[in-house]
């Protein structure tokens, strides 16, 4: 199976080390990722913000540069939405705009190979015990494009619950949209940043050191409102802990 | 729409000012998780809560498809009933078309049924104007007419006041009205239903015109449908002369049978009760029965326009639960007001902006309304994908294109103030199609690392005002990548 790593440009720009750990996963699970080069950037940001238009080049991109794998593997619950709910979408309406099925025939063949990190784990590897350690009490957050988006359920907590050391804390409200959202966190930046600070409130009291998500821009906004909030909590990507090992330990 | 929301703000602008508003975050906080977890409840009770929610998709989009055949069919079934069917193409036309209907019966005020159609258009405004008194009767809807307020919710149109708030509105409010609230009120619950009690009793028992919208209409028989909690509903429905309801086209469903689907989804959604108190159905007249003349207004007021929308006309299939209004982690910080519409909520703001168009600030606003969390169209008994049509409608905001308004195919213009963002995606578009320029600029900020602030001037402090910057990487992992092999060579 030849399985390509979709970092995601966010990841790729401000968070290599979650994309390090997710080769690292990978590989210590015998299955070896390839990075094609020519990736940038899924669209999300141009299609939520009403520019579908300009969102259509990156997922002919996106097609084209991971077409020839078994399988693309993202560490984001919201790009792995965005390939496999907004890429159908994008095809449909091009073509109800009289614009044919071009769109849509380039896009179809990625969309059902394209899984977010705990899904190809959980459902194509087939483990929940990836053999991580890391000894420390987490609390975990379910990013919303990954929990209502991709329908990603318990796999994330199954998962987690099976690493060693791991104390997996309950988070109140859980459910509950950070107030990320993408162009969201500045266009209504008052009404953002209320929900982060009651999202940080949550995992404050839990009395957990990690929050732990799938997803790096939210962890962008919570970890940011934890640090201006001097809460003494870190923002940790799921992939980092399933990487770390005792040899290996990540923090 | 009622233009006591003319001249809004654009929804950040009220959405920031209720934030900052402690009361308000309070009262709608814990009406809000209250009912949410009660819906909950009820909806896990059905083992065929997924079948029926999508047995209500269907039988709306069905209708939707149909709508103009089965509109016929209910105006020919409320004739035969003894009923009158007027047709009004927007707000205006349904306020005339009323307004005259209760001057020509000599009286100059009407009691009121809880209805969402006539808050759209106003219709106590207009009234009012013409000399004609309306008096809500609906607890909640009593207390935002004696607070000389607005609604801020579907279902409680009240639920951004405390009780304290409300034996504050009762006892200044109330003698100017009618009856005044007793001496001595206090804010318990008991006591506030039953000063509102005696004061709309000698109301039902005087009004000669009653005024009502509907939760569905059955075309096969010309039924109307009214689904409440408090029995104010059936007072107004059978004690006057002369009833008149102002509905919105598509409440149609076209049998008893699609009824039944909705009279289980509804009230576990929007109370989250197996079964509303009082469910109220009539057909035209009868003898010696009820109101003995009865007129139904059919209410376009944008419906067709959004009609002619393949991705937004689903929000037509909307029942009015308020489900989405009860999730939404915005609706609870900011508030009804905020959305500038008697519609608020994730599906205000889908709906507003197509009933009302995109070109004042506050609708253009709305379709950003949202952090897409899709919350509400998980909780939808009809399954709008809010979140698909406010993406829809963005697009709409800032590319314009083809759209149908008051009947009328048209091509819409972006609307102003994208300018710097539309260049900043076409800019961002055209990096993530060279990966070449991508990397110069990861490797720009990665080398640049030690200069960044912590904050932002300008339209940055929208992210930095409250929250801290990450720190760029020493070098972006496309680099790394290259650098080690994947990670083969020395880290």
């Amino acid at each position: 199976m030849r399985v390509a790593l979709f970092l995601t440009c966010v990841n790729d720009t401000l968070y290599p080390e979650t994309g390090k750990a997710v080769v690292k996963l990978l590989g210590r699970l015998g299955v070896e990722v390839d990075f094609p080069m020519g990736q940038t950037c899924c669209g999300q940001a141009h299609y939520n913000t009403g520019y579908r238009h300009e969102a259509e080049p990156l997922a002919r991109r996106f097609a084209e540069v991971f077409g020839e794998y078994d399988a693309v593997v993202t560490p984001s619950g919201s790009c792995g939405a965005m390939v496999r709910q907004a890429y159908p979408r994008m095809g449909e309406r091009a073509g109800a705009e009289g614009r044919g099925d071009s769109l849509a025939r380039a896009l179809a063949p990625v969309v059902p190979k394209t899984y977010e990190l705990t899904e190809f784990l959980v459902d194509v590897l087939g483990v929940t015990d990836v053999g991580a350690r890391y000894p420390h009490r987490v609390t975990y957050h379910p990013t919303c494009h990954g929990l209502r988006g991709l329908g990603l359920g318990d796999r994330p907590r199954r998962l987690l619950e099976a690493v060693e050391g791991l104390d997996l804390v309950e988070l109140p409200g859980a459910d509950e949209c950070c107030g990320f959202g993408g162009t969201f966190a500045v266009k209504n930046a008052a009404v953002s940043a209320a929900m982060g600070r009651d999202k940080v409130r949550n995992a404050e009291s839990t009395g957990a050191e990690v929050l732990c998500a799938a997803d790096n821009s939210c962890l962008m906004h919570i970890g940011g409102t934890m640090s201006r909030l001097r809460v003494g909590m870190r923002p940790v990507h799921i992939a980092r802990i399933l990487a770390s090992t005792e040899e290996d330990p990540a923090v | 729409m009622s233009s006591t929301f003319v001249g809004m703000p654009a929804f950040p602008e009220a959405a920031r000012n209720a934030v900052a508003d402690p009361t308000l975050r309070g009262n709608l906080r814990h009406a809000t998780h209250t009912i949410r977890a009660k819906r909950a409840g009820a909806v896990a009770e059905l083992s065929d809560w997924a079948e029926l929610r999508e047995a209500g998709r269907r039988i709306k989009d069905h209708t939707l498809r149909h709508l103009d055949r089965y509109l016929e069919q209910l105006e020919a079934s409320v004739t035969a009933a003894g009923g009158t069917v007027h047709w009004a193409a927007d707000a205006d036309e349904a306020n005339r078309i009323v307004t005259r209907l209760v001057k020509e019966t000599g009286e100059s005020e009407v009691v009121k049924v809880k209805s969402m159609a006539t808050q759209e258009i106003g219709l106590n405004e207009a009234l009012e104007a013409e000399g004609i008194r309306a008096y809500e009767t609906d607890l909640a809807e009593l207390i935002v007419q004696l607070g000389k307020d607005r609604p801020s919710h579907i279902l409680v149109p009240a639920i951004h006041r405390n009780r304290g708030e409300i034996r504050d509105i009762f006892a200044h409010e109330m003698a100017a009205w009618g009856r005044p609230a007793p001496a001595n009120l206090t804010d318990t619950p008991a006591d506030l239903a039953e000063a509102a009690r005696l004061h709309l009793r000698e109301k039902f028992l005087r009004a000669r015109v009653g005024v009502s919208g509907a939760n569905f209409m059955v075309a096969e028989t010309g039924t109307l449908v009214v689904v409440e909690s408090e029995g104010n509903g059936r007072m107004c429905l059978t004690l006057p002369r002369t009833l008149i309801s102002v509905v919105g086209i598509e409440k149609i469903v076209p049998t008893w049978r699609d009824l039944e689907v909705f009279l289980q989804t509804l009230p576990r959604s929007s109370t989250a009760e197996r079964m509303n108190p009082y469910t109220s159905t009539w057909t035209g007249t009868t003898d010696e029965d009820g109101p003995r003349t009865f007129h139904l207004v059919l209410l376009d007021n944008g419906r067709t326009d959004a009609l002619a929308d393949q991705v937004g006309r689903q929000a037509l299939r909307c029942i009015r639960c308020s489900a989405c209004l009860n999730v939404c982690p915005v609706y609870e910080r900011a508030g009804g007001h905020a959305y500038g519409s008697v519609y608020p909520g994730p599906i205000g703001a889908v709906l507003t902006p197509q009933l009302r168009g995109t070109t004042s600030e506050i609708d253009a606003s709305l379709p950003y309304a949202s952090s897409l969390c899709g919350a509400c169209y998980e909780v939808c008994p009809v399954a709008i994908d809010i979140p698909e049509v406010l993406v829809h409608l963005r697009e709409r905001v800032v590319q314009g294109g083809p759209a149908v308004r008051q009947g009328n195919k048209v091509v819409l213009r972006p609307a102003k103030g994208h300018a710097a963002e539309r260049a900043a995606m076409r800019a961002a578009a055209w990096a993530f199609g060279h990966p070449g320029a991508l990397r110069a600029g990861q490797r720009l900020a990665s080398r640049s690392r030690r200069l960044h602030p912590r904050t932002l001037p300008g339209p940055g402090r929208a992210w930095s005002g409250t929250r801290d910057l990450p720190t760029p990487p020493a070098e972006p992992f496309r680099d790394w990548w290259q650098r080690t092999r994947g990670g083969k060579d020395a880290k």
